[in-house]
């Protein structure tokens, strides 16, 4: 069975149908999740997209993070299920306390929609093992707050326990220690502001994505072959 | 409410108006009816003096599945397959008002496309303003960016490319145009009250004081030094509210529960009520104490005419009311039924029990005046003719390409792209800064090609010819990328059509449109006319922004303009006229002249290019095909190479003209040497001149009598733009 990929959907949110696509191209069964469910459908893997969840009028995220699909959504991430959030989504996260850190609005202050190159910082993840350490990664940015924070110390413990994933070649945003994606300390959680499911198809420009989506359809299936 | 003697003349109706209205009504009209006929019958919505000429453009062909009058234009790109196009202006409200003007023009159009059934999938904004190292002007930039990127960013629908162009004449009175893609993913609607006892139900945000006569006070009116006091006629967007539209709408189009939809917009409550019982030939009863509202104490009046962002109105039949709202529910959107399809044909309107409005819908919409207003040459175009071309020889030829490469017009616009997202949906196969967006379809293995183009400086030597050059270089940029042009809408934005001399520019853009349409087989199908864009009694140029739209039946049809392999044969096709200078690139930075007349087309041999691009397309004969437009061949050469980090070689003559000139229908494109004989054997079957003029490669522009480094012209391109906006607004 392919795995079962859930993308909540958020008022607000507009990467959902991207999502579905990338993996839906790598095999995967992805459906959409609406943000007023309170139960999550059978999941391999959850998505928080892009978009500007509840409009993002406040701080982006603050509001999405009291959806009523969040209380799910952390339960599958404390019971070790992969979730990813991309740009709006790593956002969320930040804000449920999912992942460490904190979102500043770009440096620049201005939106910045381009094309980056990331390095894999730490290749012994779930969402990087199918990449090598110090590759590089092609994958576009869409955000104005990608600036990502957090005090000296937690940085320490974030590099010392291989939190820090993806880091940009060239910061476009101001982020601290050059971070593009963070994880949890288990590993299973993780925040990214580029879009990797806009890096699947060589037409668009990029297949490095699949990389990223991939290695996370590879800890499904290890997680399968382990009894339990 | 008792109607005050003279009020008609200040919601902008004149005595005839005036007059006209108690003709029809048998009475004097109360305020409430009057203040609707003042927003219907404004120039922006009821085109009282575009209509006669818009009504001599073609707009027929096999492929066009609605034109004019509806939403939007549908357009079968390939069988089956339906797109809907349309073009928008927002240019007064983004004067007195830069990030919530442009923003809500974005908006608007959005909804156009949404009306239609169709789900807005790509964006393109023309933008107008006068010289960035104004920085009046640049903070313009600045806030109309920052309001586009603002609200196509968060609603989702990618920003795929436009034009930003900078004159004089535009720094009172700046252009922001914004058109719009849709993919129909299902069944396409129209917006008709059918079915008497049908319900009429308002979707979206409340309705407010603000955008009060939006479409009277600004859009038809000339500004002068008070245009400040006009903001509050500028409505405030909401994008989080139309991404939630956009959803609901296809929803409840999608699992049929609707009979008919338009958007609202300018005009407010009034004019989707009125059009859609007109069209339908029914009448319709609106009881407007159901409309949702910001603030107490509105009057009726405000109500109808309220231009608050953010609104769809929709028909169903009774027994899917409950199920309509119920959709809006679900998308956290109020809903409201507000009224019944009646067989009256009247449009009736009541408050508080009590009838405040009763008048026939045919009367708002169909039935609106048109005018043929009159026109003559004005006298200074004679002079405009007689003044200096300045086609002289630059001083130094180098540095006159650098200059012209760094100067606003030509040189790069990413400072402005790369605010917006352009890449969302997975479907931007070329993006800003070519030729043509190439948008691939939903779930399809085939692409539409968009362009939009407005050489306005053309158009004030000569405004026919210059339609018609505006036509031709849209098309030939859908065709430069693999598409087969197929259709356009039109911005046609201009000044106080009261005047004759303006009215004589509008009827004869119309007259080349319309002309160069035919010749080139794609129809008009629909679009948007802004009269009054004069400030203090100064117009604009005559400005007719042209989208094209084309269709490539294959995605790997298509070409981009990088230079994409060392070694590839340059070869210019197309005639170059060295006298073509008038109005040129060159000209207006070098010489600061513009002056003499727009370079000279032929429709027979633009056609003949299009057709052999496709057909080098198709063959995949091509490495890079760029189209010739501002800056002539010298830019176009350099903008491959950028494009595709590669020199060239070619031998051209060190005449400044040849590098310079505007000839249309050309193009310069690469290709692998084994592919020249046929490309010039195409070539020669079609009638196309053909010359090859060097080779594609190394670090260094070598146009023969000139070398230029690479990585200088980068510098020049991609910092021209952003350091003159940057510089202003320190």
């Amino acid at each position: 069975m392919s795995a079962q990929v859930s993308v909540i959907v958020f008022p607000g949110s507009n990467c959902e149908f991207d999502c579905e696509r990338a993996f839906s191209l790598l095999g995967a069964e992805p459906h959409l999740v609406w943000h007023s469910e309170t139960t999550l459908p059978h999941s391999d893997i959850v998505v928080l997209p892009g978009g500007f969840a509840h409009g993002d009028y406040l701080r982006t995220g603050a509001l999405a993070r009291f959806s009523p699909i969040m209380a799910a959504v952390s339960d599958h991430a404390r019971r070790g299920g992969p979730t990813i959030g991309i740009c709006n989504g790593f956002q969320i996260l930040c804000e449920a306390g999912l992942l460490p850190g904190a979102m500043r609005k770009n440096t620049g202050l201005k939106f910045i929609c381009k094309w980056v190159d990331l390095e894999v910082a730490n290749a012994q993840t779930a969402f990087t093992s199918r990449t090598q350490p110090g590759q590089r990664l092609r994958v576009p940015i869409n955000h104005f707050e990608g600036n990502w924070y957090c005090e000296d110390e937690e940085l320490q413990r974030l590099r010392d326990g291989g939190q820090i994933v993806l880091r940009y070649a060239d910061n476009p945003n101001g982020s601290r220690d050059d971070v593009a994606c963070v994880s949890n300390a288990e590993g299973n959680v993780f925040g990214l502001m580029p879009h990797p499911e806009r890096a699947c198809e060589a037409m668009l420009g990029s297949e490095d994505g699949r990389l990223l989506l991939g290695s996370l359809l590879d800890a499904v299936e290890a997680r399968r072959t382990v009894p339990a | 409410m008792t109607v005050a003697q003279g009020v008609h003349r200040d919601l902008g109706l004149t005595d005839d108006e005036y007059e006209s209205i108690r003709e029809r009504l048998g009475r004097d009209p109360s305020f409430t009816e009057l203040a609707m006929f003042s927003v219907m019958w404004s120039e922006h919505c009821s085109y009282k003096s575009s209509r006669v000429h818009l009504r001599k453009m073609p707009t027929e062909a096999p492929h066009v599945v609605l034109g004019p009058g509806e939403g939007a234009g549908i357009v079968e790109v390939a069988p089956g397959t339906l797109v809907a196009w349309k073009i928008e202006s927002h240019n007064h409200p983004s004067f007195v008002e830069p990030f919530n003007g442009a923003a809500t023009g974005v908006g608007g159009i959005v909804r156009d496309i949404l009306s239609m059934g169709a789900r807005p999938i790509a964006l393109m904004d023309p933008l107008r303003f006068g010289p960035p190292t104004d920085p009046r002007n640049a903070y313009l930039v600045d806030g109309v960016v920052h309001g586009i990127s603002s609200y196509g960013n968060s609603i989702g629908v990618p920003t795929v490319g436009g034009e930003t162009i900078f004159e004089d004449c535009y720094a009172e009175n700046p252009l922001v145009n914004v058109a719009c893609l849709g993919f129909v993913e299902g069944p396409l609607m129209v917006g008709r009250a059918e079915g008497v006892g049908n319900k009429v139900i308002l979707i979206g945000s409340s309705t407010g004081r603000d955008g009060i006569g939006g479409a009277s006070v600004l859009a038809s009116a000339e500004f002068d030094e008070t245009a400040g006091e006009k903001r509050p006629s500028v409505q405030v967007g909401d994008p989080f509210t139309e991404k939630l539209l956009i959803e609901a709408t296809l929803e409840l189009i999608r699992t049929g529960l609707v009979v008919g939809v338009q958007d609202l917009g300018a005009g407010g409550i009034s004019c989707p009520t009125a059009e859609m019982a007109s069209k339908a030939g029914t009448g319709m009863r609106v009881d407007i104490d159901r409309v949702h509202r910001r603030e107490p104490g509105m009057e009726p009046f405000e109500v109808m005419i309220s231009e608050s962002q953010e609104r769809m109105m929709v028909v169903a039949t009774p027994e899917n009311v409950e199920r309509v709202l119920d959709v809006a529910a679900k998308w956290h959107l109020d809903a409201n039924l507000v009224g019944d399809v009646t067989s009256t044909r009247n449009l009736e309107v009541s408050s508080e029990g009590k009838v405040v409005a009763d008048v026939p819908a045919d009367a708002l919409a169909e039935e609106a005046p048109a005018y043929e207003r009159p026109y003559r040459e004005p006298s200074w175009i004679a002079e405009v003719r007689d003044a200096p071309i300045g086609d002289d020889p630059p001083k130094d030829l180098e540095d006159a390409i650098l200059t012209v490469l760094g100067s606003p017009n030509v040189a790069g616009k990413r400072w402005i792209w790369e605010q917006y997202d352009h890449m969302i949906f997975l479907g931007t196969l070329e993006g800003p800064g070519g030729d043509a967006a190439v948008i691939r379809l939903p779930d399809r293995e085939h692409a539409v090609a968009i362009s939009v183009d407005g050489p306005a400086r053309y158009c004030y030597l000569d405004p026919y010819e210059g339609a018609r050059l505006a036509v031709a270089e849209a098309a030939r940029n859908v065709a430069t990328v693999g598409a087969r042009p197929l259709a356009i809408t039109n911005c046609l934005n201009f000044g106080n059509p009261e005047k004759p001399g303006v009215m004589w520019q509008f009827a004869e853009a119309t007259r080349g449109i319309a002309d160069a349409c035919t010749a080139l087989g794609a129809p008009v199908t629909g679009g948007n006319v802004s009269f009054y864009n004069e400030t203090s009694g100064r117009a604009i140029y005559p400005t007719p922004v042209i989208g094209m739209l084309g269709a490539l039946d294959d995605l790997d049809d298509r070409v981009g303009m990088a230079f994409s392999g060392d070694g590839d044969s340059l070869v210019l096709l197309g005639a170059t006229d060295p006298g073509d200078m008038g109005g040129s690139e060159f000209a207006k930075v070098i010489h600061g002249c513009v002056g003499g007349r727009p370079p000279r087309l032929d429709l027979t041999a633009e056609k003949a290019l299009h057709s052999l691009l496709h057909r080098a397309a198709t063959a995949r004969l091509l490495s890079s095909a760029h189209d010739l437009s501002k800056g002539g061949l010298a830019i176009a050469l350099i903008e491959s190479s950028l494009r595709g980090n590669r020199g060239f070689s070619a031998e051209l003559d060190d005449d400044h003209r040849i590098l310079f000139s505007e000839s249309p229908s050309r193009a310069v494109v690469s290709c692998p040497p084994a592919s020249l004989r046929e490309l010039r054997h195409f070539a020669d079957e079609l009638n196309v001149p053909f010359a090859e003029i060097g080779t594609v490669g190394g670090a260094t522009l070598a146009f023969g009598p000139v070398e230029i480094a690479l990585d200088d012209a980068r510098r020049v391109f991609e910092t021209g733009l952003a350091g003159l906006l940057s510089t202003s607004m320190s």
